[in-house]
């Protein structure tokens, strides 16, 4: 399982790169595994309002639907638009196939450090 | 042997031996003794099927066949051809659950492509679904596609049909959605000053209640122009002439497929159909239908798109719809078949021409006009004095009129129609008006 | 299969129509098509032909042992279908005058006065379509019992974790929040959480009894109760009917509203998704509320409105009395009894068989196998399970369902089934376990006799394609 250190994670999957003050948001390896094939992703849209610990999006697999969760709260400054004609890059590329940035972040969950998140993934199993 | 029981009374003591039970009530024992029924139900004695078929054809001869049936105000008297009832009675798609089990239900999923197909070829439309319970329901499920976070409001034409109009309220009662009616002016749809930043669509009827073609264009234009989508319900039966929902510009084309092959039956079961633009597929509510392959590579047909229905998403499905009406829609995949594009344009220009025939003949008696003046297709109103008894006179001679609505009668003409029956039904209003 | 649009050509169809006979009436330019619908060009013989094949490749209750869970595939009597084929029932405009359409009336008022005998019910409407229609009904009857008392502040159904994903769906269409409320390890409704559950805010509480695991909820007067004196109401699914008709009425358990399934309990046939029909009956107190028809008529000052056009599916609740005539005050209740028996003489059979039920001891209408066990020493999974009945000529279980049960299957084998065909089901599944057991590879192999194999849903969902392309094509 890959896990990449330079990242931050959330227990709900989600990893979290801050850059300038603007947050990357994606699913980690481990949620894609556990999900399958992803089929379709939605999305918020730039300029909507995201909370910490609240669903911002889903994906579909073919049998079941997963929120997304944000780890800040904040306002949505892009989306991947991308992965809504190819899912398929969630399940290929997880750290490369973010799903949102945010900006004007005001708030942060507790987050976990590449080890961390490890641990907590092992006991999930 | 009134209950459908294949097994004897003695095959069914066997089961009760082999699970070691003395009887029925033994299977009963968590049902608490107060809730049990204690006698037989008030319900009549069981019969045998010969008792039952003459109960109903009884109950059937309580009611009046009309022969001539110059009304329909959403539901419509067409042609129904012979293979139409005869194929669509095979047991195995009567018989058949939701075709959960692709491997096995290949037959059902294509004929639900073909209908999709079939519907957005009607329509325009990018993408149909596999049906919903009739038209009105489907307008009411085409107003959820529209709405998100910051509009919440719908605008829905005053001259759309009154029960589709009742069923879209109840519908935003429960969803709490906003709702304005636009006023009618003309016999058409008028959306000067109800468009605003929060409305989420705009839903007229074409041609609409009264018959009258709306100027759809226009409505598109404005709709759009606020920033809202465009639903057209629209009557599939004049999709042979008439342009194409997505021509004028619609986002969605809802409407009631009874037309196409369903008889009247009092009402139901009817066919709503929904289609939409690629955008909006997946706001589509209810089951879709699919092309993929199988392993092998050879073509298949499943039920796609599931995650955004009710059984997986549950309370935060954008519609709750599961059982549609699927041996409707094959019906009128069958009738689409048989008639062909040739024949649909027949349906559409004989039931215009009919009715404008009638049209004519009627205003020609004294005191009876049109009550609009716009184009119409093969529905119109008209004023006339002494309606009651007009329609009795029609009545008497197996002639079912026009619908009371406010300020005149609606009439209703189809290719069923012939002349002869027609000019009878001039010369019985003539006779009364004198 | 070739599709219809792939049989078409150019210049083929049937004469249908006579000439017309009146001047024709062109349509104004802004309103005509420009190009028809490419709808097949077909002769009636080749549409015939086209149907028959679908036919072949569908799997109809005439073709064989249907124990789908929830959704009693019983036999569907062929005399509904002579009697919902009437010329007196299918020429009958749903506008006629009242007094021409009389014997229509009578059907609607007679199914409905036998119903409220089999549900305890006083009123019933049939203007819901299918099911999950008449839960939006019924849901919209106790918003508006509230909201006409003032009593605003009751935003939430309360439902079983345990529920038909309509349950939750259908709670929401109508506005209102949804809690969902554990089931205990017996696989009925935790009563403690229940109460916790029950407030000031509570709309009402959804439920099926028996429940989805087929299990009757023995303290279901108790249930109501909590509901009740926490001023909500208590809604049935009457999914489940099939177990307890004339055996018990959910009115006698407390419930205040409920819908039924005609197109289930009540025997017509599901049409390979409907059409179906979703009566609704409730008690006095909510009658007030039920859906008329704006140009149909019925529904008072205070009525929600309505749900669809019109009356009904009307033809649907001709043969669904025809069926209830046909039982009559007897036959409700042996119908009932037999279902039970059946499912619970199937259950003894498979566990004998050495499958694990989800629950142990006597069931209702259905009972819930798990795979968990099986999975883990095998790999195989119900879904495998499930398709490699496909290849004895069986249709599946209900799979993956209720969602509380790990690799569940459902089965509902129906009153109308021999023991022969249970005992033949037994010793297919038998020996399917048996496989899974030496050879698993050939179940995640199956099917391997029908049409196609196992689909590619992922490529489905991922690039849908929903329509013929023509063009490709």
């Amino acid at each position: 399982m890959n896990i990449p250190t330079e990242l931050r994670y959330a227990k709900s999957h989600e990893w979290l790169k801050e850059e300038d003050g603007v947050c990357t948001v994606g699913l980690t390896d481990f949620a894609q595994d556990s999900l399958g094939d992803i089929v379709f992703v939605n999305l918020p849209q730039a300029g909507d309002a995201v909370t910490a610990g609240e669903a911002f999006g889903d994906v579909e697999s073919v049998k079941a639907v997963s929120d997304v969760i944000s780890p800040v709260t904040g306002v949505v400054k892009a989306v991947n638009d991308a992965l809504l004609d190819d899912p398929a890059q969630v399940n290929a590329d997880p750290y490369g196939a973010w799903f949102i940035q945010v900006e004007s972040v005001t708030d942060t969950e507790a987050l976990l450090d590449a080890g961390a998140y490890e641990a907590h993934c092992a006991e999930e199993g | 042997m009134g209950s459908f029981l294949p097994s004897t009374a003695a095959e069914r003591a066997g089961l009760y031996a082999a699970l070691g039970l003395s009887g029925p009530a033994d299977l009963y024992a968590d049902v608490p003794a107060s809730v049990r029924v204690g006698g037989a139900l008030e319900l009549p004695a069981p019969m045998s099927e010969l008792e039952v078929r003459r109960t109903l054809e009884a109950l059937s001869g309580q009611n009046t066949r009309f022969s001539t049936i110059l009304r329909g105000a959403g539901a419509y008297d067409h042609y129904i051809p012979a293979a139409v009832g005869r194929i669509a009675a095979k047991e195995e798609f009567v018989t058949a659950y939701t075709p959960y089990q692709a491997e096995i239900s290949q037959g059902i999923l294509q004929s639900i492509f073909e209908f999709q197909t079939m519907i957005c070829e009607l329509t325009g439309m990018d993408a149909a679904n596999a049906s919903v319970y009739d038209g009105a329901s489907a307008a009411a499920e085409a107003l959820a596609m529209c709405r998100d976070r910051k509009r919440t409001r719908a605008v829905i034409s005053g001259a759309a049909h009154p029960d589709v109009i009742a069923t879209i309220r109840t519908y935003c009662f429960g969803s709490g959605m906003e709702l304005a009616v636009a006023p009618v002016r003309d016999g058409v749809t008028d959306l000067t000053g109800l468009l605003d930043e929060t409305t989420a669509c705009v839903y007229v009827q074409h041609p609409n209640f009264y018959g009258q073609l709306e100027d759809c264009s226009e409505l598109a234009g404005a709709a759009h122009g606020a920033g809202a989508k465009l639903i057209l319900g629209v009557n599939p039966a004049t999709l042979g002439v008439l342009r194409a929902p997505a021509d004028y510009g619609a986002d969605i084309a809802v409407g009631e497929g009874q037309p196409l092959g369903l008889p009247l039956a009092w009402g139901g079961p009817y066919l709503g159909f929904m289609a939409a633009t690629a955008p909006l597929m997946r706001k589509l509510p209810g089951r879709i239908v699919g092309e993929t392959v199988d392993a092998q590579g050879k073509r298949a047909f499943v039920l796609t798109m599931q995650a955004r229905e009710q059984h997986i998403r549950r309370e935060k499905a954008s519609s709750n719809v599961c059982s549609n009406e699927a041996l409707c829609a094959l019906t009128a995949s069958i009738y689409l078949s048989l008639l062909g594009p040739e024949g649909l344009r027949q349906v559409g220009e004989q039931s215009c021409a009919k009715a404008h025939y009638l049209a004519g003949a009627l205003c020609a008696l004294p005191g009876v006009s049109l009550r609009f003046p716009g184009p119409f297709f093969h529905e119109f109103v008209t004023e006339l004095p002494r309606a009651p008894q007009v329609l009795a006179a029609l009545e008497a001679k197996g002639i079912l009129g026009g619908l009371p609505v406010e300020g005149g009668l609606l009439w209703c003409v189809t290719e069923k129609c012939s002349r002869s029956e027609l000019d009878e039904a001039v010369a019985i209003v003539k006779e009364v008006l004198g | 299969m070739e599709l219809i649009f792939e049989r078409s050509r150019p210049g083929r169809g049937s004469d249908l129509l006579p000439p017309p006979d009146v001047p024709a009436s062109p349509l104004p330019e802004a309103h005509r098509r420009a190009a028809a619908p490419r709808l097949p060009e077909v002769a009636e013989s080749e549409v015939s032909r086209h149907y028959q094949a679908m036919a072949r490749h569908a799997f109809g209750v005439c073709d064989g042992f249907y124990p789908l869970g929830s959704c009693t595939m019983k036999y569907n009597p062929k005399l509904g279908e002579d009697l919902a084929a009437l010329p007196g029932f299918t020429g009958i405009h749903p506008l006629q005058p009242e007094h021409t359409a009389r014997g229509c009336r009578s059907v609607l008022d007679r199914a409905g006065a036998y119903l409220c005998q089999i549900t305890g019910m006083d009123e019933m409407t049939f203007q819901p379509a299918a099911g999950a229609h008449g839960e939006f009904t019924g849901l919209l009857l106790i918003k508006a019992y509230h909201v006409h008392r003032g009593d605003t502040g009751r935003t939430v159904i309360l439902v079983p974790d345990s529920a038909h994903g309509t349950n939750p769906a259908s709670a929401a269409m109508a506005g209102f929040t949804v809690r969902s409320i554990p089931s205990t390890a017996e696989g009925l409704v935790d009563l403690e959480a229940l109460r916790a559950a029950c407030g000031a805010d509570t709309a009402g509480l959804m439920l099926t009894n028996p429940n989805t695991v087929g299990l009757f909820e023995r303290d279901i007067l108790a249930m109501t109760e909590i509901v009740h004196a926490a001023g909500g109401l208590v809604y049935y699914d009457g999914a489940n009917l099939n177990a307890i008709m004339g055996v018990a009425r959910p009115g006698d358990m407390g419930f205040d509203v409920c819908h039924l399934n005609l197109h289930k309990t009540f025997a017509t046939p599901h049409g390979g998704g409907g059409p179906g029909s979703g009566a609704v009956g409730c008690k006095a107190l909510l009658a007030p509320y039920l859906p008329g028809s704006a140009l149909g008529g019925g529904g008072g000052a205070q009525s929600i409105g309505q749900v669809r056009a019109f009356h009904a599916n009307f033809l649907v609740v001709v043969r669904a009395l025809a069926y209830l005539l046909t039982l009559g005050n007897t036959g409700v209740r042996q119908a009932a009894e037999g279902a039970v028996l059946n499912a619970n003489y199937l259950k003894h059979r498979l566990e004998a068989a050495g499958y694990s039920s989800a629950y142990p001891g006597l069931c209702m209408h259905e009972f819930v196998l798990t795979l968990e066990q099986l999975k883990k020493q095998t790999g195989v999974s119900a879904l495998d399970l499930a398709k490699a009945m496909l290849d004895q000529g069986m249709h599946p279980p209900t799979m993956y369902f209720p969602l509380i049960v790990h690799e569940a299957l459902m089965f509902e084998p129906t009153e109308t089934e021999t023991p022969e065909t249970l005992d033949r089901a037994a010793q297919a599944l038998e020996a399917l376990l048996k496989t899974a057991r030496e050879n698993p590879q050939a179940l995640h192999a199956a099917p391997v006799t029908t049409v196609i194999g196992r689909p590619d849903e992922t490529a489905a969902a991922r690039r849908p394609v929903v329509r013929y392309g023509f063009e490709e094509g």
